[in-house]
């Protein structure tokens, strides 16, 4: 006679699991399900994920160098794109194109006004010959998404600048920036947050105590004058790539006090969860107790933080490279781009100039709900 | 509560003091000292250069002396009221700073107040009417404004103005009343050119403020306490008012702490593209000049300001929860 097992609800559950009949959704898989209830975390995926996607491909997408200019086109206006080019013989046949300009210099105000002149017909395409460029420095190659099919004649999608450089090729140039300052910038954060906070919800006490002070005297001084005042003095002579990493170190320097908040909130929780002391009574080493046990319940919490604290960073570049005292031209960002519209003529004239700050809106909005998205779903186990 | 009030004004001293370190490093850290880029631009700009003047000046700093001597010799300047010179000036940074510091507390008051004054019924209306159209416009709203660049929304604003009305907007008095003294002709002229700045400077804050104010108030809505008045016939607005709101306003006061520090920042930039009259363009202007007496002496007392504003909101806090004001 065999001894039957006492029913346990758990080995029937593994039973099913195991035959197929039942499928176990693993942490990522739930917090994956809960974040696709939030449809406006969705929509602000693909947004991200898209301007990711042209800070990646800047170069193949931007028409031209962003430091190309050409004097006669000073603020030229937007061209539409037409798609029917009349043949003159009352028929029309497909061919994308936009419309040259009839340019006038105005003799009172000396500006340049720009007509738009129907028989100029600057034929368009996709990926077209242009002009060289090394993708990401690795290979040198002429092909752009989009272009005039003779390289030389102007195209113009979204306006030109004060010196007829394209926007559009210096947005899209600017999105790379801004949004690599964005996430270099928070991985920057995200170390020294994870480190303090780390240490301060784990170990507790005077530490604690300690690091606790020292976050909310940061998160009490204004950051403006104190970004402006660490930017500032940094020596007008140094190269951009130089000036380009230490506003990250400035921006970080700061804003790694959210993220260690974070950090430390989940660690003092779980600090007393069962399964921890159940691990250290097991003997199990600090080391691997913090990698191993609590590090994977946090992953989701951190990116959520990191998600809200990049576009921070974003906001924050762009203040202080607005106000010039953050990246400096020939670096493209989008701070850079705004600092343009400072001259009130310049945007009565090129309202298109405020391109960059749709962008920054943009960014900052669906980086904001994606954040908030992750942040929901971050803990699948409540409800 | 005098206790209370004691207990915090002490506690703001290692504060303060660690404001001032911060604020001295900003000012020690462009290369070369005072006196020498001093000495530089008299040169520069054909004078003789004294000797004897820069020698007292070294000795008034401290230059050449220890870091720490020369902090003490800062620091006890300013205990005396001594903020130091202005070199781009050529003026005491004292008569500069507080007409300009003036203004900008001034600004920053303002906005705080009708930031409090339009989230706090928003963001009482947005809990209680969950879900409703009104909610989801104040949650759009919100989320827009946060996502604004400050600067970029003073220029959209310029730009409509000017376009659109054929006023410029900038300033914070008419030419008229620049230098006369106050009178109630120079505070309408003021209220009329500083709605610009705070509307400018208040939307990104009051958006938040209301989004705090909603999940703070929804939190309380569902306690079973709210359940009981209702359940005795309380009329619901009495009810909402009385008690869940006064709970929710506790953490509500609290992002004072956080609120002045952010109008501050936002005030220097916004001030700067509507060129106020305030402390945030002369501030730019010493940094970008490497001024750095002039820049220091800004970082301490927008610090300062941002202490005094965190002490008012705890003493508020205390006043309307005992919890506090007792432990």
């Amino acid at each position: 006679m065999t001894l039957e097992k006492p029913f346990n609800e758990d080995d029937l559950l593994d039973q099913q699991i195991n035959a197929g009949q039942l499928q176990a959704a693993g942490q990522w898989a739930m917090v994956w399900n809960k974040f696709r209830k939030h449809r406006l975390a969705v929509v602000a995926l693909f947004v991200v994920g898209f301007i990711y996607f042209v800070a990646l491909f800047a170069e193949f997408l931007a028409p031209y160098d962003p430091g190309k200019f050409d004097p006669r086109y000073t603020f030229a206006p937007p061209q539409g794109i037409g798609l029917f080019v009349d043949d003159g013989a009352g028929g029309s046949h497909f061919q994308p194109h936009v419309t040259g300009f009839d340019i006038v210099l105005n003799p009172t105000s000396f500006r340049r006004e720009f007509t738009p002149d129907p028989s100029q017909v600057i034929p368009i395409g996709f990926f077209v010959a242009g002009q060289t460029y090394k993708m990401w420095g690795l290979f040198e190659t002429n092909l752009h998404f989009i272009g005039p099919l003779d390289p030389s004649q102007p195209m113009f999608l979204v306006g030109a600048d004060r010196l007829g450089r394209d926007l559009l090729s210096r947005t899209i140039h600017g999105t790379r920036i801004s949004m690599s300052i964005g996430l270099v910038g928070v991985g920057l954060s995200l170390l020294i947050g994870m480190i303090l906070g780390g240490i301060s919800g784990y170990r507790g006490g005077m530490i604690d105590r300690v690091i606790q002070r020292v976050i909310e005297f940061i998160r009490s001084v204004p950051t403006i004058p104190l970004w402006l005042g660490l930017a500032a003095a940094m020596p007008k002579d140094w190269p951009p790539l130089q000036v380009y990493f230490s506003i990250l170190v400035i921006l970080s320097l700061i804003g790694w006090t959210e993220i260690a908040r974070v950090v430390r909130g989940r660690f003092l929780s779980l600090r007393t969860d069962d399964f921890v002391i159940a691990a250290r009574l097991d003997g199990v080493s600090e080391f691997r107790l913090i990698m191993r046990h609590m590090m994977p319940s946090l992953y989701s919490h951190i990116i959520a933080a990191i998600t809200l604290a990049i576009p921070n960073m974003i906001l924050a570049e762009t203040s202080l490279s607005f106000l010039g005292l953050g990246l400096q031209p020939p670096i493209v960002s989008w701070g850079v781009l705004l600092q343009d519209t400072q001259n009130l003529r310049a945007i009565t004239q090129a309202p298109w100039l405020f391109v960059p700050g749709i962008c920054v809106v943009v960014a900052v909005l669906s980086l904001n709900f994606l954040g908030d998205g992750v942040r929901d779903a971050a803990d699948p186990y409540a409800k | 509560m005098l206790f209370f009030i004691l207990k915090r004004i002490a506690g703001m001293i290692p504060a303060m003091l660690a404001i001032s370190v911060l604020a001295f490093v900003v000012i020690q850290l462009p290369p070369g000292d005072y006196v020498s880029t001093y000495a530089a631009q008299i040169a520069q700009s054909g004078e003789r250069v004294d000797s004897a003047v820069l020698e007292s000046l070294r000795q008034r700093y401290g230059l050449g002396e220890n870091v720490v001597v020369q902090y003490f010799k800062w620091i006890g300047g300013i205990a005396r009221g001594d903020f130091g010179d202005s070199f781009e000036w050529r003026q005491p940074v004292t008569e500069l700073i507080w007409g300009r510091m003036g203004m900008t507390a001034l600004i920053s008051l303002c906005t705080l107040v009708l930031m409090w004054a339009f989230s706090l019924p928003i963001g009482i209306y947005s809990a209680a009417r969950q879900y409703s159209v009104t909610d989801y416009l104040s949650t759009a709203f919100a989320f827009l404004a946060m996502a604004t660049p400050n600067f970029l929304l003073a220029i959209v604003l310029l730009y409509i103005t000017t376009m659109w009305f054929g006023v410029s907007v900038g300033g914070l008095f008419s030419p008229a009343f620049e230098n006369a003294p106050w009178s109630l002709a120079k505070l309408w002229d003021f209220i009329t050119h500083a709605w610009v700045p705070i509307f400018v400077l208040g939307t990104a804050g009051t958006a938040s403020l209301i989004r705090i104010m909603r999940a703070n108030l929804l939190d309380e809505l569902h306690k079973p306490y709210v359940e009981a008045g209702r359940a005795k016939g309380l009329p619901e607005a009495r009810l909402i008012l009385t008690y869940p709101t006064r709970v929710a306003l506790n953490p509500f006061i609290s992002t004072v702490g956080w609120v002045l520090p952010a109008l501050i920042s936002g005030e220097l930039i916004v001030s700067t593209v509507l060129n106020l009259p305030t402390a945030g363009p002369l501030l730019l202007q010493a940094l970008k000049s490497q001024d750095m007496y002039l820049a220091g002496a800004f970082i301490l007392l927008s610090g300062g300001l941002v202490l005094i504003g965190t002490l008012v909101s705890d003493i508020l806090l205390a006043i309307s929860d005992p919890r506090i004001r007792l432990s």
